[in-house]
């Protein structure tokens, strides 16, 4: 468990952390946390001799509200997440969702770039950024770009982001009306057996809009595009949640692993999905 | 005359000894990061070594190349068996009679296994030099189900001792058995069965686990060559059988050899073997004239030193109608992976596996078990219990469970009617062992009052007509344990290590201002030893805990003693310390005669000092005694206060206990949540109290992990699963339930204070409530076994094959 040699960058400014990555290629990496990467080098499974830190960079921390529009910068922890009182107010389901991130001291370090950029299956956020809707800034060489979170994940570990680019900051629109993320896990500190996302709008008796996205049921996190559109202009009553609950489970494609075979997290699925549903709606 | 004479209480107290929850006197140092951990061990000039491990559960080794791992900066040497083979070093014994490679010698049989040594100036180059030494391996087909290993075409894993009819414990009747160990009447238990009412009959799998201790195994090995010395510091849980084995095996004298436990992080039976790391680093010492230093990464902790466990036992056990056990059968195929490391006594290579008839009183039993090879990681120590204790409990209360379900009865009731009677103690069990001392019943009964066992039932009925309505999809179960341990070996008449006895010791000076220090052949990983042992010599020899330091773990300075694994510290160095305290008593009682000027006779002990028969005015304190045996001429008797014990007990100590949870399971997530744990422990004489409440936390919550999650699992390639704390249960406060304990005190009638050793109970007595909850939750829907660990997903599949999900 000890990583190779590599050299050690610390740039304060976003330009320099990319003229480090564009100089080295794919020998160079950025680190956000390090809760996946550092693990991944003491395996010796990342190989790269430049480990560019972004730490030092002022620009990619803070969360800025200005009116509906959220923007979180790629080096805000979870705990400066979870610690937003504004932020709190206008996306509760960012501090719930945060809450069930880990440990307290792997949020301290675990950053939301980190955790979005990396494309990991298991991470929570690209999740909740699929029900968000969320928007990923990326700057490069040729400066920046917007990708739509629901764009960005092509397969675990594989992403939009292009080698030479950082992700630099998140933005999204603050959702109205219930929310909830649930999940199951088997330990504190365990990513998801399965994990779901629901945001719900009611107008009178009528869904108005709903969101659903799932967390480490494929090798990339899912919006559930057919449960939406069951959810949209329904009665949200049982047959509506059960339709989209189905719905739902079938746009999972979950793996086996140690959690457990895949008829039993397509099971936790399907559970976490009624309860995120049944939850989002009693707050809406 | 003496100073007024403070009140019996009040004396008594001041000395913190029996009874007393005093502070942990350890705590301070561990509390403030000042701990002397292995790794905390620096030595100007050390080197650090790291292994080239097989990716490979099953391969020949066709070649080793270290040319290129050579040329990394601060590579100094790598060794393979080839090096090794010139010394006789390639292969070493095991604790259990058979041999283990400590480098691959031509072959690897589990993935994990030490294939190259590199000596390295830091430990960053070390692992450069791993990453570059270049192996080529012909893979070969791997064994991993036990079930297998005999069949037709199976892989043959030891070709080494492939002829081999004979092992160390009996004949082989093929080469990837390693033996078959009896006990009991077979032709009796089997007519028995026969003809009984009722025989219930189950596969009982309690899967292998890892004891993983926070610290993870390692050593620093320095050889002097000026004077010949070799000091070896290590993670070791038995110091002086090292140092013996150690001379035996490298054929340097015992005297010049000194092995140092530092502190230790844990053990829990997992640094009681002897591993190839430990060798390397001796031999590295010894080449480079340098100390070296080798420790684990987790990684390797979990995958390479001594796993736990992993016995299949199928038991049949028969019974009246009425209830009344007859009769206990068991067959166990133990995997005991690619060596046989078991960490046994020389003559039990199942452990004490035969207490399986636990707190019953059943008249006829048979037990036979078969150690076989398969490609795994070697080990198969007592993690947290004596060996293979946890076993065997949780064979008996699942057996006792599954025999209810047959009767129809509560299992309870089936408990109370079977268990020993107070009045049969000493009892003598039907696979040999004599039980000392046991009150099952009054036990049994105060816990279930406790837990208002009655109302619990009612209320889980209730819960099930719930479930059945609709209402609810969380289940209720009661998991009852009542369990009975063996531990404390041993009496050398049955019990060694390799040949060395398993007695115990303690040495005892007392200085001359009336403070004192001892030292002992154990090595505490945690328990708190210099904190309980000298609270046995305070009640003893009247001296303030809080003025006796205790020491262990320094072969140079310690007295010779087995180590510390099974519970038997306190049962036998517990013992030694007495006994040693008394022979200074018995010193001091002449000093205080002489002293006071009458017969040895005409004085009496009390409490911390020696009085004057029928004149309490006239004494003589602990403290004074002292100052007088040094410096003062006394005719006939020799200067000092000195004394050392060796003992070994008469017999094994049977600490028991009664252990009831209440979990609620939600069928369709397989989650659970324990409500309620009481756990009540017997173990004779309470030393101190704080610790044994603390012993009793930390095992339940090592017995949750196990049941509930904790495994060392194996894919069908033989690659592991679990080799990492991702996948490695550990709980953590979350997970951790609030536990309510509680005792009675049944004190051992052969131990010298009575007491009979309790961390190990709650890991054997835990891992059947835990499990026995989950079964019981299933009972009404014909659940009889399923196999731990208990965890989300092995939940929703036994409550899936139920039809609870349709």
């Amino acid at each position: 468990m000890i990583p190779a040699a590599f050299e050690y960058h610390r740039p304060d400014s976003i330009d320099d952390a990319i003229k480090i990555i564009s100089e080295h290629g794919d020998e160079a990496r950025v680190i956000a946390g390090g809760h996946s990467l550092i693990p991944m080098m003491k395996l010796r499974m990342a190989d790269l001799s430049h480990l560019v830190d972004l730490q030092q960079i002022a620009e990619l921390k803070g969360i800025i509200i200005e009116g509906q529009s959220v923007t979180i910068g790629a080096m805000t922890t979870q705990h400066e997440l979870i610690a937003d009182e504004g932020l709190a107010k206008v996306a509760p389901i960012m501090t719930e969702a945060a809450l069930q991130i880990a440990d307290p001291q792997v949020r301290y370090m675990g950053t939301i770039g980190g955790n979005v950029a990396n494309g990991d299956p298991g991470n929570d956020m690209p999740g909740l950024m699929q029900l968000l809707d969320a928007n990923y800034t990326l700057a490069g060489p040729n400066g920046t770009r917007t990708v739509k979170a629901r764009d960005f994940y092509e397969a675990a570990y594989f992403t939009a982001r292009e080698e030479e680019e950082i992700l630099t900051s998140i933005t999204f629109n603050s959702p109205v009306g219930g929310y909830a993320y649930e999940k199951q896990k088997r330990k504190i500190g365990d990513y998801a057996t399965a994990a779901a996302g629901v945001l719900i709008t009611k107008d009178g008796g009528t869904c108005s809009h709903a969101s659903v996205a799932l967390t480490n049921l494929a090798d990339t996190p899912i919006y559930c595009e057919e449960a939406v559109s069951i959810l949209t202009g329904s009665d949200l009553g049982a047959e509506a949640i059960e339709a989209a609950t189905i719905a739902a489970v079938n746009a999972s494609d979950p793996g086996e692993d140690n959690r457990g075979p895949i008829e039993f997290k397509k099971h936790a699925a399907k559970i976490v999905i009624r309860r995120a549903l049944e939850r989002a709606i009693e707050r809406a | 005359m003496n100073e007024m004479t403070p009140p019996k209480e009040e004396r008594s107290e001041a000395l913190k000894g029996l009874g007393c929850s005093r502070k942990r006197v350890e705590d301070a140092r561990f509390t403030q990061g000042k701990g002397n951990y292995i790794d905390d061990i620096k030595l100007p000039g050390m080197l650090f070594g790291d292994f080239v491990r097989s990716p490979y559960p099953h391969a020949y080794v066709k070649s080793i190349n270290a040319d290129k791992a050579l040329e990394v900066p601060g590579v100094l040497a790598v060794i393979t068996a080839k090096d090794l083979e010139p010394l006789n070093l390639h292969w070493m014994p095991t604790l259990a009679g058979d041999k283990q490679m400590v480098l691959a010698d031509g072959k690897v049989l589990f993935q994990g296994q030490e294939v190259a040594f590199v000596v390295a100036t830091d430990r960053y180059a070390a692992a450069d030099g791993v990453e570059l030494v270049e192996v080529e391996y012909e893979e070969l087909p791997p064994l991993v189900d036990p079930f297998k290993a005999e069949i037709e075409g199976a892989p043959i894993l030891r070709e080494d001792i492939a002829e081999e009819k004979e092992g160390a414990h009996g004949p082989r009747r093929h080469p990837n058995h390693i033996f078959t160990w009896e006990a009991g009447d077979k032709d009796a238990t089997e007519s028995v069965l026969d003809s009984a009412d009722v025989v219930a009959e189950e596969m009982v799998y309690y899967h292998r686990t890892h004891p993983c201790p926070l610290e993870t195994c390692g050593s620093v090995a320095s050889m002097d060559k000026v004077n010949g010395k070799l000091t070896l510091y290590g993670t070791f849980q038995a110091p002086h059988a090292v140092r013996t084995v150690a001379s035996l095996i490298s054929g340097i004298a015992e005297h010049n050899i000194r092995v140092i436990s530092p502190d230790i992080g844990g053990g829990f039976g997992n640094k009681v073997g002897v591993y190839p790391g430990y060798v390397c680093s001796i031999v590295a010492s010894i080449v480079t004239g340098k100390p070296v230093k080798w420790i684990e990464d987790r990684i390797e902790n979990l995958t390479a030193t001594a796993f736990a466990r992993d016995y299949w036992m199928k038991g049949k056990i028969s019974a009246t109608k009425e209830g009344k056990i007859t009769g206990l059968w068991c067959h166990t195929t133990a995997d005991h992976g690619a060596f046989d490391a078991c960490a046994d006594p020389t003559k039990f290579p199942a452990g004490f596996m035969n207490i399986c008839t636990g707190s019953y009183d059943i008249p006829t039993a048979y037990l036979a078990v078969d150690g076989i090879y398969t490609n795994k990681a070697p080990g198969g120590v007592a993690y947290r219990c004596s060996f293979r204790v946890t076993e065997a409990a949780y064979f008996i209360e699942r057996m006792i469970e599954v025999l209810a379900i047959k009767l129809g009865m509560d299992a309870a009731e089936l408990r109370r009617i079977n268990f020993i009677k107070k009045e049969q103690f000493p009892y003598q069990s039907a696979l040999g062992w004599e039980y000392d001392s046991g009150d099952y019943h009054t036990a049994w009964d105060k816990a279930l009052d406790a837990v208002n066992y009655k109302a619990l039932r009612k209320e889980q009925a209730e819960r099930l007509e719930d479930f059945k309505a609709g209402k609810t999809r969380k289940l209720m179960g009661i998991g009852l344990t009542h369990f009975t341990e063996i531990v404390g070996a041993g009496p050398v008449k049955n019990c060694d290590i390799l040949g060395l006895g398993m007695f115990d010791s303690c040495e005892i000076r007392i200085h001359p201002t009336g403070s004192a220090i001892a030292r002992l052949g154990t090595i505490s990983q945690g328990q708190g030893h210099a904190t309980t042992f000298a609270q046995i010599l305070a009640s003893e020899i009247g001296i303030s805990a809080d003025d006796i330091t205790l020491e262990e773990g320094d072969t140079d300075t310690a007295p010779y003693g087995l180590g510390t694994y099974g519970s038997r510290s306190t049962p036998v160095a517990g013992a030694a310390t007495a006994m040693a305290g008394r022979k200074i008593r018995a010193k001091a009682q002449m000093i205080a005669a002489y002293l006071l000027e009458v017969h040895d006779g005409d004085v009496e002990w009390d409490i911390d000092r020696f009085v004057v028969k029928g004149a309490p005015e006239r004494f003589k304190t602990m403290k004074e005694i002292a100052f007088a045996a040094y410096n003062q001429a006394i005719p006939g008797i020799e200067p000092g206060l000195e004394a050392v014990s060796y003992y070994d007990p008469p017999n094994m100590t049977y600490p028991f206990g009664a252990y009831i949870c209440v979990m609620d399971i939600d069928v369709d997530t397989g989650t659970t949540e324990i409500r309620q744990f009481y756990a009540l422990d017997d173990c004779g004489t309470r030393i101190n109290p704080m610790i044994i409440e603390g012993q009793v936390h930390g095992g339940l919550t090592e017995a949750l992990a196990i049941a509930m999650g904790q495994e060392i699992a194996y894919d069908e390639m033989g690659n592991v699963k679990t080799g990492s704390l991702m996948d490695f249960f550990i709980p953590t406060m979350w997970e951790t339930p609030n536990y309510q304990t509680d005792h009675t005190t049944t004190p051992s009638p052969h131990h010298p204070i009575g007491a009979k050793g309790v961390g190990e109970s709650p890991n054997v007595g835990g891992v059947p409530a835990f499990s026995n909850a989950v079964h019981d939750a299933f009972r009404a829907f014909g659940l009889t076994q399923s196999h731990m660990p208990h965890d989300h997903w092995r939940i929703w599949q036994t409550a899936n094959k139920l039809g609870l999900h349709d």
